[in-house]
């Protein structure tokens, strides 16, 4: 095992990492198109108009990936920012940190294409329904992460403590969840449920998954342009960076 | 144990040299509960209803109020980094600033809970409801309410962090206790809202005194 091909931990270093990610991003921007432009076109050209929701219905193809990637980067960001903890790796805070605005981002426009929807099919722009009443406290949840990593000067230190807010949040993410079901469940005998909707047809399916991957390496590849970003501006005094091509030009 | 009970004793008797700080804790739950009737009107039926809500709602910010206290004293003249390189284990100390910090923003206000529930016309077995899930539910919201606390500490623009940080994660806690009040209310049994906000509690005692620890730690690096 000592002669494995790759060192792994050599990328656990950001000046390494730093020209990995550069050569990473063209292909996850170009696996994002791909997946973005073949799931468009399943979506709105090939996928059946509903019988009961007609045309309108096709915004879940952005509402429903936005909302599983909001909750997925969360826990991917909890996961990082443990890992910064545990290990006091710089570079895993860094992508904690990276991740958090998009993951702010993914709630927001799930929240934003879930009252679209909800205006023609339910008449309401909101209602107090657990889904997004709980997507609405995620969205509070990735504000109070990137307000406190933003008010500590001391970057090891907004690591540390923000890890720490991550992974509480992520311990009361389904507490918050089940709370919130049960408190709709006793205040609301009969709302509008999503759980029940009809078989969807395979093209929508299909559509959706596309849709989703195309979230996914879309959030990847901004993800490691922001890790960049960050990367370059923490190590600004290390010679490395100084030596970069794009610093010197 | 003795010096878990010697943080508490302290503690208050820090607190009772300040009474004024307590003391406009406790007026503004009773001021924001009574603002409710003033801006929504004087009807008894909804008055009634919103009442269990609005004493949560109310509960929360006051404790909120407290939090910032809990550390920052401490943290400024010192104190704090003594307490963490004592023999006794920081995690314990923590434990009895947090259990002062319910003894004095806490209890007085189940204490009065019921005082706020007569203005709102809630029944005599609402009220016995309505404590019993306040004295469940307060001491979960000092548990959590530490780990911001001791995350913000000397942080610019604290406060208003500190309830940006804390307020999503007590929802819960909101949910069960008012709702404790509403399933009486609607002839449902309150016991499974009362053992749900136990469980916050059980839980909250296991993890925030080191989730605590932990941010103190980070803070006094």
């Amino acid at each position: 095992m000592s002669n494995s091909i790759i060192h792994w931990f050599k990328f656990a270093s950001p000046a390494s990492f730093y020209p990995l990610a550069g050569r990473m991003i063209p292909w996850f921007w170009l696996l994002a198109a791909a997946f973005g432009l073949s799931g468009l076109w399943l979506s709105f050209f090939v996928a059946p108009t509903d019988a009961v929701q007609g045309d309108g219905y096709r915004i879940i193809f952005v509402h429903v990936p936005a909302s599983w990637m909001s909750m997925f980067i969360y826990l991917v960001m909890a996961a990082w920012a443990g890992l910064g903890l545990v290990f006091n790796t710089r570079l895993s805070s860094m992508m904690a940190q990276a991740l958090a605005p998009t993951g702010a981002l993914m709630a927001f426009l799930s929240l934003w294409t879930g009252s679209f929807w909800g205006k023609p099919m339910w008449g309401t722009w909101w209602i107090w329904d657990a889904r997004l009443t709980s997507e609405l406290i995620l969205l509070f949840l990735y504000v109070g992460f990137i307000a406190l990593q933003a008010s500590i000067d001391d970057p090891r230190r907004a690591d540390k403590a923000g890890a720490i807010l991550a992974l509480v949040g992520s311990v009361n993410v389904p507490i918050i969840y089940f709370s919130v079901k049960w408190w709709n469940t006793l205040h609301q005998g009969s709302t509008v449920s999503l759980t029940k909707a009809p078989a969807m047809a395979h093209t929508m399916l299909l559509g959706m998954l596309l849709m989703a991957l195309c979230f996914w390496m879309y959030a990847i590849a901004v993800a490691l342009q922001r890790v960049r970003a960050i990367i370059l501006e923490r190590e600004s005094h290390a010679e490395w960076v100084r030596e970069l091509k794009e610093v010197l030009a | 144990m003795k010096a878990f009970a010697f943080v508490v004793r302290r503690d208050l008797l820090l607190a009772m040299r300040r009474k004024s700080d307590v003391l406009s804790a406790l007026f503004f739950f009773v001021i924001v509960s009574s603002l409710f009737p003033l801006g929504i009107g004087a009807e008894t039926a909804l008055l009634r209803k919103i009442a269990p809500g609005v004493i949560w709602v109310a509960a929360l910010l006051s404790t909120m109020l407290g939090l910032q206290r809990m550390f920052a004293a401490d943290h400024a003249d010192g104190t704090l980094e003594q307490m963490a390189l004592s023999p006794e284990p920081l995690a314990l100390l923590v434990g009895g600033k947090i259990a002062a910090h319910w003894l004095v923003c806490g209890l007085p206000l189940v204490a009065l809970a019921p005082l706020i529930g007569l203005q709102f016309d809630l029944s005599g077995a609402e009220l016995g409801i309505l404590v019993l899930a306040l004295l469940l539910g307060t001491p979960v919201l000092s548990l959590i309410g530490s780990v911001g606390a001791a995350l913000t500490l000397g942080v610019r623009g604290g406060g208003v962090l500190l309830s940006l940080l804390v307020l999503p994660l007590y929802i819960p806690t909101l949910i069960f206790g008012s709702g404790a009040v509403y399933a009486h209310t609607a002839g449902q049994d309150a016991g499974a809202h009362l053992s749900l906000l136990g469980a916050l509690l059980v839980l909250g005692l296991f993890f925030a005194p080191w989730a605590t620890t932990a941010a103190i730690r980070i803070a006094i690096e």
